[in-house]
């Protein structure tokens, strides 16, 4: 259901005919792939693979084209995407590597410009105007965050707070004191806030904040409806990668049935993570993505790992791109049952399906016989326990319904005492795989 | 009257049923009766204690997942034919009856007395006093023990 917003669109390509975005990409695809050539990362794999870039004659010659990988980037450190002289670099950015090094990535001063660009387009779709003042909550530095979403606020003309990270408390101060109408910062640090807010005795009535974006990490349905209710705010969703170019890469419109994602600047595909084959609309899938217009890290098929689904009927707001389902899970955590995909977080989909907040679960698979074998774990909580047995009974059916309707595999559902399944101070594992064949990776 | 039952989730493996016993031994608490529904992978154990505020805070502390589900302990001749008597009259009167278990001991009258859970436990209790049959209380059972 679309909000009570008026739909005021930024640029006017996002509105652009679906034929035209089409000949658009193409154009610039085969241009674009001729000039990643000069790029240290491209020449190499090019020249490996006995690829030529002058055979790409458009889009339809996508699939033709090599896939990037982190590794490929960190193989290629510092810089090995740069296809400009290092003279025209204007900015550097980077992201944190679970290896240690950071990820960079460069802009010359028209990517810059369409950078912010493409910031602004989610801004203004999700009720950002001039005479608005933003708080960003992101960090200003190597993190995409911060500098990329203040560009996009100055483009738009609206006014900023740039407050960045940590202390809280102070954050809730500026909140207060200069009533900001508008929030930028990740989905986690929002819910954060609030809890300080809560915690120091503060009435998040008196915040004035109405719209808030959010980024830079994975959030469910659940967590938006809770910090618009902590905060009082409107909550929009919006994706991007360093790698890629920073947030930008796709935002919701007033509809929020899914992220618009900037076509006339980039490709997407989602693709089965082992076959790499187009999984149909609609089905979850790893974002590809191929730049068209970046100058100094041009980026061809790079594999995000990030899973999600495409839907490209056309949205009431009248935007064209794409639009990305939320990003449901990694591709590396990713398994396979009877031979269909399958992700714990479509479990946890269910789990709150079912109950509208998840439980503690694991999933374990184990190959028992020649078939795969698995059970979910649910770990029982005060909310779902009966003294009536039928609906003890009742409620296990339940979560077994919505997990085959989910992943279409039957699994088996075992209720289980509180506090028995592992808690981690980081990630949760959600999986226990005992088939003696390690996880094919994707 | 209507009894307080604290009723518990086990899961079907080791230890699961002698951990509340155990945390409810240890803090003192005095088990009146009790009943234990099963399938294959877990259980439901019902159980009706003299201090139940008490082993209700006992258990959760232990970790454990407890309900309050109100029961009515209602009095039944203690003889062949008792407690379908009983039945009869609560069939009458249109209740449903979700479960039943008996109380452990007999009062010395020949009585012996039946905890039902019935949907409506306020709507049953006028429903059967109304028609003759007696709803014994907390310290009524307590003495049928002596």
């Amino acid at each position: 259901m679309s909000l009570d917003l008026p739909n005021l669109v930024f640029d006017p390509a996002e509105m652009m005919s679906r034929d035209e975005l089409s000949t658009l990409q193409s154009s610039r695809l085969r241009e674009f792939v001729r000039r990643a050539a000069d790029a240290p990362l491209y020449e190499e794999l090019f020249a490996r693979l006995g690829f030529d870039p002058r055979a790409v004659r458009g889009s339809e010659d996508l699939s033709s084209l090599p896939l990037t990988t982190k590794e490929d980037l960190r193989r290629h450190y510092p810089l090995g995407l740069l296809a400009v002289g290092r003279e025209r670099v204007a900015r550097i950015h980077g992201s944190s590597g679970t290896t240690g090094k950071p990820a960079f990535v460069a802009y010359t001063r028209r990517d810059l410009k369409t950078w912010s660009g493409l910031c602004a387009r989610f801004l203004v779709a999700g009720g950002l105007r001039e005479e608005h003042l933003v708080h960003v909550a992101f960090g200003y530095g190597l993190f995409t965050g911060g500098f990329g979403l203040h560009a996009g606020i100055e483009r738009v003309g609206a006014g900023i707070v740039p407050a960045a990270g940590g202390n809280t408390a102070r954050q809730v101060m500026l909140l207060e004191d200069l009533g900001a109408d508008v929030l930028v910062c990740t989905p986690s640090y929002a819910l954060h806030i609030a809890e300080v807010v809560a915690e120091l005795g503060r009435d998040p009535g008196a915040l004035k904040l109405r719209y808030g974006h959010f980024g830079g990490e994975p959030w469910t349905e659940e967590m938006r409806a809770e910090i618009e209710r902590r905060l009082g705010l409107v909550a929009f969703n919006n994706y991007g990668l360093s790698e890629v170019m920073g947030p930008g890469v796709a935002g919701e419109c007033r509809e929020r049935a899914g992220m618009h994602v900037a076509e006339d600047h980039f490709i997407v595909e989602c693709l089965d993570p082992t076959t790499l084959k187009p999984v149909p609309d609609g089905q979850p899938g790893e974002l590809v993505f191929t730049s068209l217009t970046k100058e100094a890290c041009p980026v061809l098929r790079y594999r995000t790992r990030d899973i999600a689904s495409l839907d490209r009927r056309p949205c009431p707001c009248g935007r064209t791109g794409a639009r990305l389902s939320r990003v449901m899970g990694r591709s590396d955590d990713m398994l396979i049952i009877r031979g269909v995909n399958v992700f714990p977080s479509q479990v946890e989909e269910a789990l709150l399906r079912v109950e509208g907040t998840a439980p503690h679960y694991l999933v374990e698979v184990s190959r028992p016989g020649a078939l795969d074998e698995v059970v979910v774990k649910v770990e029982m909580r005060v909310q779902e326990f009966s003294d009536e047995m039928r609906q003890m009974i009742a409620l296990r059916d339940r979560i077994d319904h919505e997990i085959h309707s989910i992943t279409g595999v039957r699994m088996g559902v075992e209720l289980v005492a509180p506090g028995t399944l592992e808690r981690s101070s980081g990630k949760a594992v959600r999986v226990l795989d005992h088939r003696k064949e390690p996880a094919r990776k994707g | 009257m209507k009894l307080q039952q604290l009723s518990l989730f086990l899961e079907n493996r080791p230890g699961q049923l002698r951990a509340p016993c155990e945390a409810l031994g240890r803090a003192g608490v005095d088990i009146l009766t009790m009943s234990l529904a099963d399938t294959a992978q877990f259980g439901i154990l019902r159980l009706i204690v003299k201090e139940w505020q008490r082993a209700k805070a006992v258990l959760e502390g232990a970790g454990m997942v407890v309900n309050v589900t109100e029961v009515l302990p209602i009095e039944v001749d203690d003889r062949p034919g008792g407690l379908a008597a009983a039945l009869a009259v609560i069939e009458e009167a249109g209740l449903g009856v979700e479960y039943m278990y008996a109380f452990a001991a007999r009062s010395a009258s020949g009585k012996a007395a039946i905890i039902f859970r019935f949907e409506n436990p306020d709507l049953a209790l006028g429903a059967v006093r109304a028609r003759g049959l007696r709803v014994l209380d907390g310290d009524e059972l307590v003495a049928m023990r002596t």
